[in-house]
């Protein structure tokens, strides 16, 4: 689609509209006949059609129209919006984002839109009201009527009902209304005494006006012809009132008299049809310095000369007035001056006031193009890069300035970077908000009382990782009420309460942001699990593993535990593409139930995909970075611990059991029997680990370059980066390395 | 009013009827004027008439008006045709 930037403002704010509604009739669920949210649904219907109808999509107008006509009703007490109505209103809402894009593209409706807007407006319209009103049955079926004409061009249906609904817009507009119905341009013309003495003879101009359309109708005045004895034949005293039917515009039309225009009065008022095409630019117009004049100049409802003139006055009346007092504004000046409509100038200045609002709220909000912010983090990726280098340069020159200076710069080039990653950072609410129409839909569909409830909606994470949470999240959700939730009996039989609770919870965990879907449904069922497994070939029958290793499982390809394929989920593709999406984002999936109690969903994702405070360590001569977040502390490896590791792979860490691994080992690197080694004690997803690595290098800053595709089966990489120094160092994967940990151990165990 | 129009004041205004015209127009007008009787005005001959003409015909008619002697125009020019159409000034002099 490529748009204009009227058209897509319009598409951006239905879309922004339609949300809203559908947000205000889900609440409305929760509060019954609450008048704000009431008044919100009719708000965005109302703009909407306004919207629509300026366009000139006739479509959306009609149909929006019967939708408003109904909400008014509602508002007025006269409809009850019950839960049925509701969900038809929905209906309405999906319908109107379908007609959309059609009408932007201005493309046909194909048959099953026409047929979905046609069922709509039907149903709409066999809406009764209630018997003791029912007075106002005609009224219902006007709106019936008038429903009916919702598709433009469907069967029988004449489009020109259509076009009534854009007149019915118009007229909405009292202001158009207000200008008396006058059909052509009225022009007084009232000529000085020295024209004629100038060579000029009004009646040429008369002519010549006549070649710009039809003059219906000219009045010639004689009442300044002065008596007889004070008469001087050669000037001149007639004044003309002409009443012209032309498609000229206003400059046009005084251009006629650019010879005569210092010698002669001119008021040109439009016809009303003028007025209102006027009334309607000014209600779009946009101009960046939204100048009174300069508005009314760009829809033609002044000319420049009367403009100039107008200023002019305003210039010579502040000039003449004592101080203190105000000329008169220039909206009045070219009322009574120029004939511009006051209902123009009234409009005109509605509009300005509301642009120098919208202003004051884009001074506020910025849209910016995605692409541009990427640069912008690409780049500030490379200075945070450069300005290690560079800082351990100065580390190096030992100059005591240099290096505070250095320290310095770093320290603002982090703020920089943090500022940088903060503009990608969104709130998770708006896409949790998604989710309440999921619910409510689906519920309904399998005939389950749901009720989701949302924590945490203020967490703000990366927006490409926002972008891409979506689907995952949504398949979660899906699974957890198709899966999870039993149905109503077998919950009152257990002892539970009937409406069953979904939760999305978002919360932020050391340097990576935790999203929880959970049920209160009747848990995973291991040993149901365990069987699958075992029939799918996924586990071997004389395997012995834990409950929560069993659980995972449902993350395995193709692995699906619904007795009846539903529409909704169990066709065996799922936990496993979300697990999958979820790793793309760097991003780990865990499963924790209790059958009987419910089921919890832990996405762990990381807050941005750019760049990570890292933490290096040397192996030898190679540099690996640990994301900081995941280290917990970092000790010495002495000769006693040293055994332990050898040994057993553990250690006894004030009490506690900490799996510990060689970096050497796993990365098969030659022991150079470095004299000094050191445990970095990482963390990811509740398991703690230690990592044996030769030196403790600092913390830096990371800028993550992704790994190409040949490496992306690599284990315990998650990516590289580049120091300061031009060195390429590799960015260890936490939580892979951790989970390798506790394999081993399980081995470890499995051979006990 | 005496509309006997055999006694009238005829009023011929042969050639042009503009601002090159304008001071013998006007006295032309004044001599009606003063003149006793209905005034018959002969267009005709009018080969070319502007708004100097047509105020000094519009200033007789309301001369006449107001002294309530009978106007008339008995002929006129294409030219003239022409310019009372177009000021829509037909329905005032017939």
């Amino acid at each position: 689609m490529d748009l204009n930037p009227a058209l897509q403002t319009f598409v951006a704010e239905c879309d922004e509209l339609l949300e809203q509604m559908e947000q205000s009739l889900l609440q409305l669920e929760h509060q019954p006949g609450d008048r704000e949210l009431l008044d919100a649904v009719f708000r965005a219907a109302h703009t909407i059609k306004g919207s629509a109808g300026m366009f000139g999509f006739n479509a959306i107008v009609s149909f929006t129209h019967g939708l408003e006509n109904l909400l008014d009703r509602v508002r007025a007490g006269e409809v009850a919006l019950d839960s049925d109505l509701s969900a038809l209103l929905l209906r309405c809402g999906d319908h109107i984002k379908s007609l959309v894009p059609l009408a932007v593209d201005d493309r046909a409706l194909d048959s099953a839109t026409i047929a979905i807007g046609e069922s709509l407006t039907r149903q709409l319209g066999a809406i009764q009201v209630p018997l003791e009103i029912s007075l106002k049955s005609s009224t219902v079926n006007e709106l019936a009527a008038l429903l009916d004409g919702s598709a433009v061009g469907s069967p029988g249906r004449p489009a020109s009902l259509a076009n009534d609904f854009a007149v019915l817009v118009q007229d909405d507009e009292d202001k158009a209304s207000a200008v008396a119905v006058n059909p052509y341009w009225s022009i007084s013309l009232q000529f000085g005494p020295e024209v004629l003495r100038n060579g000029m003879d009004p009646l040429s101009f008369l002519r010549y006006l006549s070649t710009l359309g039809d003059l219906v109708s000219v009045e010639t005045l004689d009442s300044r012809l002065p008596p007889l004895a004070d008469m001087d034949p050669e000037a001149c005293y007639l004044d003309f009132e002409i009443q012209l039917d032309s498609s000229a515009d206003k400059s046009a039309i005084e251009s006629v008299f650019d010879f005569v225009r210092d010698d002669c009065a001119i008021r040109i008022v439009p016809p009303t049809r003028k007025v209102a095409a006027q009334l309607a630019a000014v209600a779009t117009h946009n101009s960046g310095s939204a100048k009174l004049g300069e508005m009314l100049l760009d829809v033609k409802a002044v000319t420049e000369h009367e403009l100039a003139s107008a200023l002019a006055t305003q210039k010579a009346e502040a000039a003449a007035r004592e101080a203190g007092e105000a000329p008169r504004p220039l909206g009045k000046i070219l009322i009574q001056d120029a004939a511009v409509p006051a209902a123009v100038v009234d409009a005109a200045v509605e509009r300005q006031q509301q642009q120098r609002s919208a202003k004051a709220q884009e001074s506020r909000l910025i849209r910016i193009d995605a692409d541009k912010l990427d640069q912008l983090i690409n780049i500030v990726g490379e200075l945070v890069i450069a300005g290690s280098g560079t800082q351990a340069l100065a580390g190096r020159a030992g100059a005591p300035e240099v290096v505070e200076s250095a320290a310095s710069l770093l320290s603002l080039v982090e703020q920089v970077r943090d500022s940088a990653l903060g503009l990608r950072m969104v709130a998770i609410g708006a896409t949790f908000q998604r989710f309440q129409r999921v619910v409510r839909d689906v519920s309904q569909e399998l005939d389950k009382e749901i009720e989701l409830s949302i924590s945490g909606a203020e967490t703000e994470l990366d927006k490409s990782v926002v972008e891409r949470i979506g689907d995952p999240l949504m398949h979660l959700v899906r699974n957890a009420m198709d899966h999870g939730i039993e149905p109503a009996l077998t919950r009152v039989a257990s002892g539970k309460a009937a409406r069953a609770q979904v939760s999305l919870n978002a919360y932020h965990d050391s340097g990576s942001i935790v999203i929880e879907v959970r049920d209160d449904g009747g848990g995973l069922n291991v040993e149901k699990i365990r069987r699958k497994a075992i029939e799918r070939g996924l586990l071997s029958a004389n395997a012995n593993p834990t409950a929560q290793e069993v659980r995972q499982l449902i993350f395995e390809p193709g692995f699906s535990t619904a007795d009846a394929v539903s529409n909704l989920s169990g066709r065996g593709v799922g936990m496993d593409v979300v697990r999958r999406n979820i790793e793309a984002l760097r991003g780990n999936i865990e499963i924790h139930s209790e059958e009987g109690v419910g089921t919890t969903v832990l996405i762990r994702l990381p807050l941005t995909l750019a760049i990570i405070d890292g933490f290096m360590v040397g192996l030898g001569a190679a540099r690996y970075v640990l994301p900081l977040d995941s280290v917990v502390e970092c000790m010495e490896l002495s000769g006693e611990y040293r055994d332990d590791v050898a040994g057993r792979g553990f250690l006894n860490v004030r009490g506690e059991v900490l799996p510990v691994m060689r970096l050497r080992d796993v990365f098969d690197i030659a022991d150079s029997g470095a004299r000094r080694e050191n445990i970095v004690v990482v963390r990811a997803g509740g398991l703690k680990a230690g990592l044996v690595v030769d030196a403790l290098l600092g913390e830096l800053q990371t800028v993550i370059k992704p790994l190409g595709k040949l490496f992306s089966y690599l284990q315990g990489i998650s990516g590289s980066t580049i120091l300061g120094s031009g060195e390429v160092a590799l960015i260890l994967d936490v939580p892979g390395l951790i989970k390798r940990v506790e394999n081993a151990r399980l081995q470890g165990l499995a051979v006990v | 009013m005496n509309t006997d129009w055999s006694t009238a004041y005829g009023l011929g205004f042969p050639g042009e009827m503009n601002i090159y015209a304008a001071a013998e127009l006007q006295l032309q007008v004044q001599q009606a004027l003063i003149a006793e009787g209905p005034i018959a005005v002969d267009l005709s001959e009018v080969s070319e008439i502007d708004s100097v003409g047509i105020q000094q015909l519009l200033l007789l008619q309301r001369e006449c008006l107001q002294t309530e002697r009978a106007l008339r125009i008995t002929a006129q020019s294409a030219a003239v045709e022409e310019v009372f159409h177009l000021l829509n000034l037909r329905a005032r002099f017939f």
